[in-house]
């Protein structure tokens, strides 16, 4: 079965924001989190497959309400969860 | 998307993040520096306006360029040692190309440089597979209907650059000339040159 990402063809996302056009992020913390992912995977903590995977498993719901890189975000942590280097929650202390 | 508030809290939870890994000595803070910077450094659009001023002076590497697009513009030093493929596909008067990542994101980063906001989108992803004329006429391309347009779908493995059409008139130039000429949009084929 399809999952969320798989917006080919899709009917009612409507107008392309043509505007949004950033050189090349919105903002710092997106900066970070494009690091962080390159300095994990190339510590062979995940790799790109799983990385992929982990975005595409986020639930449609919360996919569609997320920027691009708060799916980044959010994926990052949850394989570092899945992997044992964070505590489930630890984020959030 | 995401306003000033949503922002500011994931902005928080980034730095929590890179506190934590710096305290369990997972990454440090000057590792992700180095990496991004050299993520930055190693990706841009003129990159890909280099290949295509070259493919526009040179009829054997564009010949070349068509056949084998990853040998061919690692013989001008990009994408060596990436293991994704890259395929060049040429705008002529009968055909234009654009691309997409419907599943998501892939780009050829290393010659077009990071992506822009819409590419990543949903509206984007979703439509221009459908309504591809209707999609570049948003960002100002109007096509005749007599040129057909091919859209490339990038996967993991495979990414795609267009090779747009040389303009008339610019035979004097010479190839730097030619590729100031050369915009991201047009190597993704949202734009002509």
């Amino acid at each position: 079965m399809a999952r969320i990402n798989d917006v080919g063809g899709t009917q009612g996302f409507g107008a392309i924001d043509t505007t949004d056009d950033p050189e090349p992020f919105h903002a710092d913390w997106e900066a970070r989190v494009v690091g962080l992912f390159n300095a994990l995977r190339a510590q062979g903590i995940f790799n790109t497959n799983e990385f992929r995977d982990a975005i595409e498993a986020i639930p449609p719901a919360a996919y569609l309400s997320m920027s691009y890189y708060e799916r980044w975000f959010t994926a990052i942590t949850t394989l570092l969860e899945r992997k044992g280097v964070l505590e489930s929650g630890e984020l959030d202390d | 998307m995401s306003g000033d508030h949503e922002d500011a809290s994931i902005s928080r939870r980034v730095r929590r993040l890179e506190t934590l890994l710096e305290e369990k000595g997972v990454v440090t803070g000057g590792a992700v520096d180095e990496v991004l910077d050299a993520f930055l450094a190693g990706a841009s659009p003129a990159n890909g306006a280099r290949v295509v001023a070259r493919a526009w002076t040179d009829e054997a590497y564009r010949e070349r360029l068509l056949t084998d697009g990853t040998a061919a513009v690692r013989e001008l030093g990009f994408m060596d040692g990436s293991f994704q493929r890259l395929r060049v596909v040429e705008n002529t008067d009968a055909t234009h190309n654009v691309i997409v990542c419907t599943l998501c994101s892939c780009y050829p980063l290393a010659l077009l440089g990071p992506s822009p906001g819409w590419y990543k989108s949903e509206a984007y992803r979703s439509r221009v597979v459908r309504e591809p004329r209707s999609v570049l006429a948003e960002f100002g391309l109007r096509l005749p209907t007599s040129t057909d347009i091919t859209v490339w779908d990038s996967s993991a493995e495979t990414r795609y650059m267009v090779l747009p059409r040389r303009p008339e008139g610019t035979e004097s130039l010479t190839e730097d000339e030619l590729a100031a000429l050369v915009t991201r949009n047009a190597l993704i084929g949202t734009a002509a040159v």
